[in-house]
């Protein structure tokens, strides 16, 4: 069943393929006019089973593309992006992911657990076995209690629980997930980092994570991919490596501050003046 | 490209529309339709361009009772919006009348303005566009006045400014937007208003009565003539209103909230 | 709630107030402000008493007939308010199905969205009396075209243009995100219509439908007056209007019919609100 934990053991459900394999994926907005973009350009990403992995970088980087390339939700113009050993459409259509985004997106005319049931519906699940899973999810989120509640009457912490729950109604082996946390205020973003990580660990959920916030990556992540932007493209990949145990008092742990300092030094590097370089060629020799 | 975008919204209407007038045209000829059923688009443009001149006497006449209308009624509905801005008692009884007066087909009161002025009088038309746009003008402005900004309020009391100032530096500004949607909906509505007015009968110089005429005595190519005239008439007015509602708007920059009936 | 009603009801009292204030300081024969028209007669044959007006209600409607006035008012009013419900009920089904096909095909919405527009600005009652006059001169198959019918589909053509506009509205109104949603949860389009853009229209569609329902209450009774259609309570307007030098109470009882309509069509709406809207704010209550 479920691997130990401490370790990243091996989880016995299919994943002889890797959860997300992108190879040279490239992807241009309004091409051959004047307001062509080139969002992506020869990226290659790997995120194994189980994987905690973090897309971060400045605004136009690209890693929003990215992420919606593997949800295929928009199809690359170079490359190909295959998703549990299929290609990313098939992936889709099988429903072997799931996603959440800034905004919680609840349908404000359906109760929480109606909500959570909506990709079960549409998948045609009968009644009972869909209201069972929703009840289970919103276990796993612990807002069993609010199953019946209109979204409008939840906090924004407590949606995006949903919305997560959502996400994980037909048990998909991958999250992807767009800056969920990104409206929270940071008392309950460092909350939900935290539930996050116990909801995927607890069913070896690989995750694409995307976020504006460094401590936050670190926190998360096993890897952490710093991209930068014109033209968008991965210019660093970090190993984390902190392990599969984190709480609290990981966020104050000097190891912790090693990473981020790490990445935010990544996220420098492209900025650094072409001059700067030059001189440091020359002095350096 | 720009010219590429303008051309793909230009077109569609202009296909749909055409389209329309042809299948018309046809279907009077294929069906033997006789003119007092509809007459063809053709015998429609050919009596509207015979007939342009009593057209556009019967259309200014019209007109000029929606004009005036329109003008008494944003004047009095500005000054009312600005009386209810200063007593909010007043304000609570006003907006359940006006709200109960939106369903209600005021539009027959018509009749009993010609019973209390001489039904000669052109008094009840134009009384009755003024009291439709006044409500119109009177609900969208009273909204502008009311509904600024929370943050430019707690500014503006961080500047310890009087009511008055407070008035005349945030509430105005804001409402004048508002006013310029108020008349994009009210100059249409004072047209159909002006219109609706004289089926209730009283001087006959007016569109209204031009159709009825034409088509008691079966000329009914003309009377959709004057109908084509009528719907040139409400265009003109909303196309104006919306055209000093987009030089407001461009001065300041900004994009007004909706509108309410 | 009922502070509203209360206050809506001191505001006609006030109305009523100012009334007979009027008569009794204006001019009898009517005046002139600087050489306008403007002051109505204060008689009692042009303006009666409010109490008169309440009081011929309850009198037989005329000399010779059976019935008291407020019975023929009331009838007139049922009469008229069918029609307006049968006018609404077409113009709103024709234009949520309008507005549906316009959110899936972008080439029909652009091609008519112009025109949809437009008809809000132009007096489509204007084409009352020609649609009214193929009553008794229309046959399709033997069945001849009733009067009644041209009132009717007048009502729900002026019904259908609020409806479909504020329909499409609503209907493109899903966010990016519920839209990005669906696509990831690989829901058909058709899942996306019932299940996401249908649901997110309603709070658009209400307010359409407070508006369809005021229209086609006009259109109706416009229509009825344009063609002194016999039956409804515009007909009555018209008829007691012309009786008013002899019985000048009379027309406006036909008045509270015609108010009365409106109320109706405008109550049935607002029951349509309370039920599809139990529990969801409405639009104006997530602005600001």
């Amino acid at each position: 069943m479920i691997g130990s934990d401490g370790d990243r053991a091996v989880d016995d459900r299919a994943v002889e393929a890797v959860a997300v394999e992108v190879e040279a994926a490239g992807r241009v907005f309004n091409a051959g006019t004047s307001r062509q973009v080139d969002a992506l350009v020869d990226v290659d990403l790997v995120v194994g089973p189980g994987e905690f992995v973090s897309l971060i970088g400045p605004s136009g980087c690209g890693k929003s593309t990215l992420l919606r390339l593997v949800a295929n939700l928009i199809e690359p113009t170079t490359g190909t992006v295959r998703v549990n050993g299929k290609s990313a459409a098939e992936a889709r259509l099988a429903q072997d992911y799931g996603m959440a985004f800034q905004q919680a997106g609840l349908f404000e005319w359906r109760s929480v657990a109606k909500n959570v049931e909506l990709p079960l519906e549409l998948k045609g699940w009968d009644k009972a076995q869909r209201r069972q899973r929703a009840m289970e999810m919103l276990e796993l989120v612990r807002l069993a209690d609010f199953a019946e509640h209109r979204p409008w009457q939840l906090s924004g912490g407590m949606q995006q629980r949903v919305a997560i729950a959502r996400a994980l109604a037909s048990h998909p082996s991958l999250l992807l997930m767009d800056e969920p946390f990104g409206a929270l205020d940071e008392m309950t973003r460092e909350h939900m980092q935290a539930e996050l990580l116990r909801i995927c660990g607890a069913a070896r959920t690989s995750v694409v994570f995307v976020t504006h916030s460094i401590p936050e990556a670190v926190y998360l992540s096993d890897r952490v991919v710093v991209m930068s932007p014109r033209p968008g493209r991965i210019t660093h990949v970090i190993d984390i490596g902190l392990g599969t145990e984190r709480d609290t008092d990981t966020r104050e742990d000097p190891a912790f501050y090693t990473k981020v300092t790490e990445v935010r030094e990544a996220l420098r590097g492209f900025q650094v003046d072409d001059v700067a370089d030059a001189v440091r060629e020359v002095v350096d020799g | 490209m720009n010219a590429g975008r303008v051309v793909r919204s230009v077109w569609p209407p202009i296909v749909f529309g055409v389209a329309f007038l042809g299948l018309w045209e046809l279907a009077v000829v294929v069906f033997d339709w006789k003119p007092y059923f509809l007459p063809k688009p053709s015998s429609i443009w050919s009596a509207f361009v015979d007939n342009v001149s009593s057209i556009h006497s019967a259309a200014a006449y019209s007109g000029g009772n929606a004009l005036v209308g329109l003008v008494v009624g944003t004047v009095l509905g500005v000054a009312m919006s600005f009386l209810l801005m200063r007593f909010r008692l007043l304000n609570d009884m006003i907006s359940p009348l006006a709200v109960g007066l939106n369903a209600i087909p005021i539009i027959v009161m018509v009749a009993v303005f010609n019973i209390m002025f001489a039904i000669t009088s052109v008094t009840p038309r134009r009384l009755m566009v003024t009291l439709v746009v006044y409500f119109i003008v009177l609900i969208n402005v009273a909204k502008g006045l009311r509904q600024v900004e929370p943050t430019h309020m707690e500014l503006l009391r961080s500047f310890a400014a009087t009511p008055s100032q407070v008035l005349r530096k945030a509430r105005v500004p804001n409402a004048v937007p508002y006013l310029f949607t108020a008349l994009k909906i009210a100059a249409p509505v004072a047209v159909i208003t002006a219109f609706v007015a004289e089926y209730f009968g009283g001087a006959q110089d007016g569109l209204g009565q031009r159709i009825t005429s034409n088509l008691a005595s079966s000329r009914n190519a003309v009377a959709w003539a004057y109908v084509l005239g009528a719907c040139v008439l409400g265009l003109a007015f909303y196309l104006v209103s919306s055209v000093l509602e987009g030089i407001t708007n461009k001065k300041r920059g900004i994009v007004p909230g909706g509108g309410t009936r | 709630m009922t502070r509203k009603v209360a206050y809506f009801l001191l505001a006609l009292i006030l109305v009523a107030g100012a009334w007979e204030l009027y008569k009794v300081v204006g001019p009898p024969e009517g005046g002139e402000v600087l050489g306008w028209k403007l002051l109505p007669r204060a008689n009692d044959v042009a303006m009666p008493h409010v109490w008169t007006m309440a009081e011929r209600l309850a009198d037989p409607e005329s000399r010779t007939a059976e019935r008291d006035n407020w019975q023929v008012v009331l009838e007139g009013a049922w009469y008229s308010f069918r029609l307006a419900l049968a006018g609404f009920a077409l113009g709103a089904t024709v234009g949520i199905a309008l507005a549906s096909v316009m959110a899936r095909f972008g080439v029909v919405r652009r091609g008519l969205l112009p025109y949809l527009i437009a008809s809000q600005t132009v007096p489509l009652i204007a084409l009352a009396p020609l649609v009214v006059s193929w009553s008794g001169r229309v046959e399709i198959a033997g069945w001849e075209w009733p009067k009644w019918l041209s009132v009717a589909v007048l009502g729900a053509f002026l019904a259908f243009f609020p409806v479909a506009v504020g329909t499409l509205r609503g209907l493109e109104s899903a966010s990016a995100t519920s839209l990005e949603l669906m696509r990831s949860f690989a829901a058909t389009g058709g899942q996306t219509m019932r299940k996401l853009r249908f649901p997110a229209a309603v709070p658009f569609i209400i307010p359409a439908l407070k508006l369809a329902a005021a229209a086609s209450v006009v259109g109706v009774v416009v229509a009825e007056i344009s063609t002194a259609q016999r039956g409804g309570v515009g007909r009555l307007v018209l008829e007691y209007a012309r009786q008013a030098t002899g019985d000048p109470a009379k027309v406006y009882g036909a008045l509270l019919g015609a108010a009365g309509v409106g109320l109706a069509m405008a109550g049935l709406v607002t029951l349509i609100d309370r039920m599809v809207m139990r529990d969801r704010p409405h639009l104006d209550e997530l602005a600001r």
